[in-house]
C-alpha cells in the first residue's frame, strides 16, 4: 500500500525488482511517477543505481529521470532511520505549537529537522499539512497519522 | 433487533484514537454476546468530537464525544444515555448546516454501494444519463457553480470549453492535491462518501464526451486513496463504471495517481506535468488545459468538492443549488475551521455565512481559551485578517474587494501569541520551498524576501527593508507565471499591512 513511503522498510540493493517494477506499470498513461513510488516503497529509497534502468526502460534520458526524483520530496535518495517521524508544520499547526513541538523532538531524538539521528533510529522531518487541522498539532509517525500529538505520545509512539 | 453502532474511520477520527475504540466496542459486543453490529462511516465533520461514537435508537443516532478506550464499557451500560450528546443531528453545530454536498458523510458506510443509492446517489447520473451532453453543460452554467479549488472559475463555462474541443480523446481530471494548510474537505469526502466524486467525474465524462478520468491525490492521504481505490472497484464491479455506465451506452472509467509531496501539484498545468511522469512545473497558459491538457488533449480539471457539487445539481435541478448563496457565489461551500479553535470542523453552509460566525459561534473562540489576533482565509497564500473584518461574508467578490480569498474554504485562527513578523516570513520561506523554480521572481523572490524579513525582525533598517518587501511583493504578484508566486504577496502584505506592530524590529526577541 501507498502508506508505505512514510515509512521506513527496505530492502538491500537488487536491479531485479526495479526491471520487474518497470515492466509491470511501464504500460500506464505516464508511467514515470508510479515506478517510482513503487520502487521507493520496496527499498525505502529510490537508489542511484535504478535511474539508468528506468530511464532505458521508458526510453527517457537519465537526467529527465534524475530531475524527477529530485523534483519531489517523498522520493528518498539514501534510506531513512528505523521509524520515520513527519511532523507538519504548516499554518494551522503553527497556530497550536509545531514549531514547539518540532524542538522538543529535535532535543530528544538528539536530531535536526530533516536528518537522520547517527544510530539510525529516528528520521525526523517537516510535512506540510496532513489534512488534520482542526486536530492540530498533527504528525505521521511510520506511517500512522497522529493528532493533538505532543512530544511525550510522539517517544512513546518510536519507542514501541 | 440489532443495535447499530456508528464509528468513523476517516483519517482525523483515526489520528485520535478511532481504531481503538472501535476494537474495544466490537470486543466488547462479543464479550456481553449482543445482538449488535459495529459500522465504519466517514466522519461528521465535527471533529473536535472525534472519536465520535453512534448509537443507533428510534428517534435517530445518539452520540458520545472524545470516546476512548476506557470509555467504552460505561457506554453498554448507559440504556438512558445520560452521558451522551443527544441526538448528532440536533447538535448546533451541525444542525445549522446546510449539507448538500457532504449529506451523507458520517451518515452511511462509504463503500455501500447500496447505502449510497439509498440515500440519493445516482439519481444526478441516472438523469444525466437521459440528457444530452449540452444539456447537462447548461444545468451546470444555470447552477453558478464556481471553481471550488480556490480560483472560483465557473465550472460549466470550463467544461462547454471542453465539449467544443474536437479530438478523440478527452480526459476528466479531478484534482485531490489538496495541500493548502487548514483544508480537509476533499479528504473527508473521499473517505467519507467516495461514490460521490465518482458519480460527478462520471457526469463531466458523458457531459464534455471524456471516457477517461484520473483523481490525483496527495501521497499525505493514504487513506483517501485507499478508500478511492476500493470505490473504483466496487463501482467497475457493479456496472457504474466500465464500458456500459450503468448497464446504457456510456462509457467511462477512472484511476488513482498519487502525488509524491510537491505543494505546487496542485496548480493545474503542474498537476498535469506530474501526471504525465515530469516535473511538476508550471506550464505557460493559453494554451489552456481544457483545450490542450493531459497527454495534450482537451481536459476538464475540477477540484474534488467542484465535481462532488455536480450529482446533486443533476439530481434536483440548476435552480435548487442556485437558490443558495449570496451575490455571484451560488451553492454552498464546505468551509474548514481549523487551528487554535475550540471546535473545528467542517461547516458545509450556503455562501454569505460571515467569518465571524464561523469562528465565535460555530468555533466557540480559541483553543487555548485567549483572545483570537488572526485568521488566515484560503490556505498557504491567503490574506491574514484581524478582527475588524470578521463580518465579511464568505463569498468570492467580497473577499476580493477587502484584498483576501476564499479558496478552498480554509479558516485558521490563531490566538494573541501569534508573530504576525514570523507568519510573513513563513509564507515566503513555503514559496521558496515549494516553488517550481520556472520563473524568477517566484524562485529567487521568495528567499530574498525572507532574507530581508530576517532583518526587519532582527531590527535592520527596518523602514528600508520594509518597503523593499514590499517592492518585491508587487514583483512577485505581477511577474510570476502562477498563483504559487503571484499570491505569495497576500499573507505578507496583510501582515504588514494589519498587524504592522509586530514589523517594528526586534520583535522575533520580544516573543522569545
Amino acid at each position: 500500500m501507498t502508506t508505505a513511503i512514510h515509512k521506513a522498510p527496505a530492502a538491500a540493493w537488487n536491479p531485479d525488482p526495479v526491471r520487474e517494477v518497470a515492466e509491470r506499470l511501464k504500460g500506464l498513461d505516464g508511467p514515470l511517477l508510479p515506478i517510482l513510488h513503487a520502487i521507493n516503497e520496496q527499498f525505502g529509497y529510490v537508489d542511484e543505481r535504478a535511474l539508468p534502468i528506468i530511464a532505458d526502460m521508458l526510453n527517457l534520458t537519465r537526467a529527465e529521470v534524475q530531475g524527477v526524483v529530485s523534483f519531489y520530496h517523498d522520493f528518498r535518495r539514501a534510506p531513512a532511520g528505523r521509524h520515520v517521524v513527519k511532523v507538519c508544520r504548516a499554518e494551522a499547526c503553527q497556530s497550536m505549537g509545531a514549531e514547539r513541538l518540532i524542538g522538543e523532538l529535535e532535543k530528544s531524538f538528539g536530531v535536526t529537522l530533516g536528518e537522520t539521528s547517527t544510530d539510525g533510529r529516528v528520521t525526523l522531518e517537516a510535512v506540510y499539512c496532513l489534512g488534520n487541522c482542526a486536530l492540530s498539532p498533527a504528525a505521521l509517525i511510520d506511517g500512522k497519522l497522529f493528532g493533538r500529538l505532543d512530544a511525550a505520545k510522539a517517544q512513546a509512539q518510536v519507542s514501541k | 433487533m440489532t443495535q447499530l453502532i456508528y464509528v468513523p474511520d476517516d483519517a482525523a477520527a483515526l489520528s485520535v484514537g478511532a481504531e481503538d475504540v472501535a476494537q474495544a466496542i466490537a470486543a466488547e459486543i462479543a464479550r456481553r454476546g449482543l445482538d449488535a453490529k459495529l459500522i465504519r462511516t466517514g466522519s461528521r465533520g465535527l471533529l473536535w468530537l472525534e472519536p465520535l461514537v453512534e448509537f443507533a435508537s428510534p428517534k435517530g443516532r445518539i452520540g458520545y464525544g472524545s470516546v476512548n478506550v476506557a470509555d467504552v464499557p460505561a457506554l453498554f451500560e448507559d440504556p438512558a444515555h445520560s452521558g451522551s450528546l443527544g441526538l448528532v443531528e440536533e447538535i448546533p453545530y451541525l444542525k445549522n448546516q446546510q449539507r448538500l454536498t457532504f449529506a451523507r458523510c458520517g451518515i452511511t458506510d462509504p463503500l455501500s454501494l447500496q447505502e449510497y443509492e439509498s440515500h440519493g446517489g445516482l439519481k444526478g447520473l441516472r438523469r444525466a444519463l437521459e440528457m444530452t451532453g449540452t444539456d447537462i453543460i447548461e444545468q451546470v452554467v444555470d447552477s453558478g457553480l464556481r471553481g471550488r479549488g480556490g480560483a472560483g472559475f465557473p465550472t460549466g463555462i470550463k467544461w462547454r470549453t471542453v465539449a467544443a474541443a474536437m479530438a478523440e480523446q478527452k480526459y476528466i481530471v479531478c484534482n485531490a492535491d489538496e495541500g493548502d494548510s487548514g483544508t480537509f474537505a476533499d479528504r473527508m469526502l473521499m473517505e467519507g462518501d467516495p461514490f460521490l466524486l465518482i458519480e460527478g467525474m462520471i457526469i463531466a465524462g458523458i457531459a464534455v464526451g471524456a471516457t477517461k478520468g484520473f483523481v490525483y491525490i496527495r501521497s499525505e492521504y493514504p487513506h483517501a486513496i485507499a478508500k478511492m481505490n476500493r470505490a473504483i472497484a466496487i463501482a467497475r464491479e457493479d456496472g457504474v463504471l466500465g464500458s456500459a455506465v450503468l448497464g446504457g451506452g456510456k462509457c467511462f472509467d477512472m484511476e488513482i495517481r498519487i502525488g509524491a509531496g510537491a505543494y505546487i501539484c496542485g496548480e493545474e498545468t503542474s498537476l498535469l506535468e506530474s501526471l504525465e511522469g515530469r516535473r511538476g512545473q508550471v506550464r505557460p497558459k493559453p494554451p489552456l488545459p481544457a483545450i490542450e491538457g493531459l497527454f495534450g488533449k482537451p481536459t476538464v480539471i475540477n477540484n474534488v468538492l467542484s465535481l462532488a457539487a455536480v450529482p446533486t445539481i443533476l439530481a434536483e435541478g440548476a435552480a435548487f443549488y442556485r437558490d443558495f448563496g449570496m451575490g455571484r457565489s451560488r451553492g454552498t461551500m464546505p468551509v474548514q475551521l481549523a487551528g487554535n479553535v475550540r471546535r473545528g470542523g467542517l461547516i458545509e453552509r450556503a455562501f454569505g455565512l460571515s467569518l465571524r460566525e464561523i469562528i465565535e459561534e460555530y468555533g466557540g473562540g480559541t483553543a487555548s481559551g485567549r483572545p483570537v489576533r488572526a485568521v488566515q482565509v484560503g490556505g498557504p497564500l491567503g490574506s491574514y485578517w484581524p478582527s475588524h473584518l470578521f463580518d465579511t461574508p464568505f463569498d468570492y467578490e467580497t473577499f476580493a474587494e477587502k484584498s483576501g480569498m476564499i479558496g478552498h474554504g480554509g479558516v485558521v485562527v490563531f490566538d494573541d501569541t501569534v508573530n504576525m513578523a514570523k507568519q510573513a516570513r513563513f509564507a515566503l520561506e513555503f514559496c521558496a520551498i515549494e516553488s517550481c523554480g520556472k520563473c524568477t521572481p517566484c524562485r529567487i523572490g521568495s528567499t530574498r524576501g525572507a532574507e530581508t524579513l530576517d532583518k526587519i525582525m532582527q531590527g535592520e533598517n527596518v523602514a528600508g527593508n520594509t518597503a523593499l518587501v514590499r517592492d518585491l511583493c508587487e514583483v512577485l504578484r505581477d511577474g510570476s507565471l502562477c498563483a504559487l508566486g503571484g499570491l505569495t504577496p497576500m499573507p505578507v502584505l496583510s501582515a504588514l499591512d494589519h498587524f504592522p506592530e509586530d514589523f517594528a524590529g526586534k520583535t522575533l526577541a520580544a516573543a522569545e
